[in-house]
């Protein structure tokens, strides 16, 4: 299997947040050199990841974090879970990278290069979860289709750019426009170069929230190429697959967009709830739109024994998609009897809440530690599956942690 | 000493200097090999990372199971994906098929040929699903002593 990531001079940064270590004389590497660590596909060398990440897929990438890993506000790019859906792109260049906003529904198509957006539209920051949409699919039965992501395909960094809406607004909106869609400069799997991996979108509505983003850096610095270098779309609280990587183009809809992966069975669920293993007809399947309530216990890891007497000090995060989480619980006897957590605000909209308890446990023996979010609307997090789908989307039952006191 | 003598003499001075120096440097490497420390024997794992080997009934590049059927998967479902993204899977003959027609449809799949039924086989037959209920159990639980 060879992997080429031809990447122009202009990147030789960005290749060094890659590689985790600055490239010494990397201005005198000859053209169409690939340095060695790229050549090699181990991908905690090529994405600087923690080699605890979970690789579920290596064509296309697909890697996963522990609930252990994430115990940070803000998580950084080595426990931030990789979902690629086609080939990275092999060529970036960031001096003639450019976006258009082009489609129906656009007053006039304008291109911009990286270095107007940045400089003629103001930039903002937000605190942004992205959650995959089939985080937890592999608890579905029957087995649903795809990457059988567990609990960790869940992120929230500090994502900087500019405004979506200040760039479509520039652009000028139709009123008869319905959605955006992306385009993207990442390779399809067949090498066919007709075909889109993805390309997905959202409804303006979510198109000119404030917090949708066209980002260039996250956690304070360029986008890591798995990321999206460098240019992507952050639409916090949606499917992650709306927030498409390496952006090129964004075409305003006078209709549901209707490219690759926004029909058929992906990204999408049934409109009326169906038994287990169902055959659903594609024309009963409807897009989704925000993630449900969810949270994860970060702290402490799984398996912890501790003495008798002693407390337990617990924490995690919660969010809610496009709404906020308002109560967070946690059960020590299997949901017979729940008591509530701290849970701190939102530092911003679509950002993931903190949430802390201290437990006593009432004697010796083996216990699992459940925790439950409520959103706003009083919808909580089930304890078991949620409704099956084709898919496996949507998976937000409880999550739970093995503890033991001796 | 007439001017023949001298080179002769100088001749013959070479000649001992170079017998000499060759000499010195048998000697030198001899010593250099003689006073290193012995030679271990290390014993060298049987090469395993052969792409086509089997090891413990398992395919070394895939990861596939060895069965009947592994060789037609292998030429027809990892040029695009990994074989990864087969094994996590578990599909039963109807769902499978419906993949490959999706395949087929937008991912630039080819016709399968009498090679479709072989690889439903293998996958069915090598990958079943397993009943997993509403909530699995917690499993493979790592026990530690948590510090404060």
């Amino acid at each position: 299997m060879k992997r080429r990531f031809f990447i122009e001079k202009a990147t030789l940064a960005s290749m060094s947040t890659v590689l985790g270590a600055e490239l010494v004389f990397g201005a005198k590497m000859p053209e169409g050199y690939t340095p060695l660590a790229l050549q090699d596909p181990n991908p905690f060398e090529l994405f600087s990841l923690d080699n605890r990440m979970s690789v579920l897929n290596n064509k296309p990438w697909n890697i996963e974090a522990k609930a252990h890993l994430l115990n940070d506000k803000v998580t950084p790019n080595k426990y931030m879970f990789i979902r690629n859906n086609g080939i990275i792109p092999e060529k970036i260049d960031v001096t003639s990278w450019t976006l258009t906003i082009d489609g129906e529904s656009v007053k006039k198509q304008k291109t911009y290069t990286l270095a107007e957006l940045k400089s003629k539209f103001k930039q903002h920051t937000y605190q942004l979860t992205l959650e995959c949409g089939g985080n937890g699919r592999s608890e579905f039965d029957p087995p649903a289709k795809g990457n059988q992501w567990t609990i960790g395909a869940v992120s929230c960094a500090n994502w900087t750019g500019v405004r979506l809406r200040d760039v479509l607004e520039d652009a000028g909106i139709k009123s008869d426009a319905v959605y955006v869609g992306y385009h993207a400069a990442d390779v399809h799997l067949s090498r066919n170069p007709q075909k889109e991996p993805i390309s997905r979108g959202a409804p303006m509505a979510k198109a000119l929230q404030d917090e949708t983003l066209l980002a260039f850096q996250m956690n304070g610095e360029d986008i890591p190429v798995a990321h999206g270098y460098p240019l992507r779309l952050v639409a916090g609280g949606w499917p992650a697959s709306v927030s498409g990587k390496w952006i090129k183009r964004i075409s305003i809809r006078n209709k549901e967009h209707d490219g690759a992966k926004m029909g058929g069975s992906s990204y999408r669920v049934p409109c009326k709830p169906v038994a287990a293993g169902e055959k659903v007809a594609e024309e009963d399947m409807c897009i989704i739109e925000s993630m449900p309530v969810k949270s994860l216990i970060t702290y402490p890891m799984s398996g912890a024994i501790l003495k008798k007497g002693k407390p337990l000090s617990i924490n995690g995060h919660a969010w809610a998609g496009e709404l906020e989480v308002s109560k967070m619980e946690y059960s020590i006897d299997f949901g017979a009897t729940w008591k509530n957590c701290s849970l701190e605000k939102p530092v911003n909209r679509l950002a993931w809440q903190h949430f802390a308890a201290v437990i006593d446990f009432p004697k010796e023996g083996y216990y699992e530690v459940w925790a439950r979010a409520t959103d706003t609307n009083g919808k909580a997090q089930p304890m078991l599956v949620p409704g099956w789908n084709p898919k496996g989307y949507l998976n937000n039952a409880c999550h739970r942690i093995a503890v033991k006191v001796v | 000493m007439s001017k023949r003598e001298h080179s002769k003499e100088s001749r013959k001075t070479f000649r001992v200097l170079i017998i000499l120096s060759a000499i010195i440097v048998v000697a030198a490497i001899g010593s250099i090999y003689f006073l290193q420390p012995e030679t271990t024997l290390v014993e060298v794992e049987p090469k395993t990372n052969d792409a086509d080997a089997i090891v413990n009934g398992v395919h070394v590049g895939t990861g596939f199971i060895d069965a009947p059927g592994m060789q037609e998967t292998i030429n027809n479902c990892t040029n695009c994906h990994s074989a990864q993204l087969v094994i996590q899977n578990r599909m039963n003959a109807d769902r499978w098929k419906a993949t490959i027609r999706w395949m087929q449809e937008t991912q630039n799949l080819w016709d399968l040929g009498p090679n479709e039924d072989v690889i439903i086989n293998y996958l069915v037959k090598n990958y079943p699903p397993s009943s997993k209920g509403r909530r699995e159990g917690l499993t493979n639980i790592v026990w530690y002593e948590l510090k404060d």
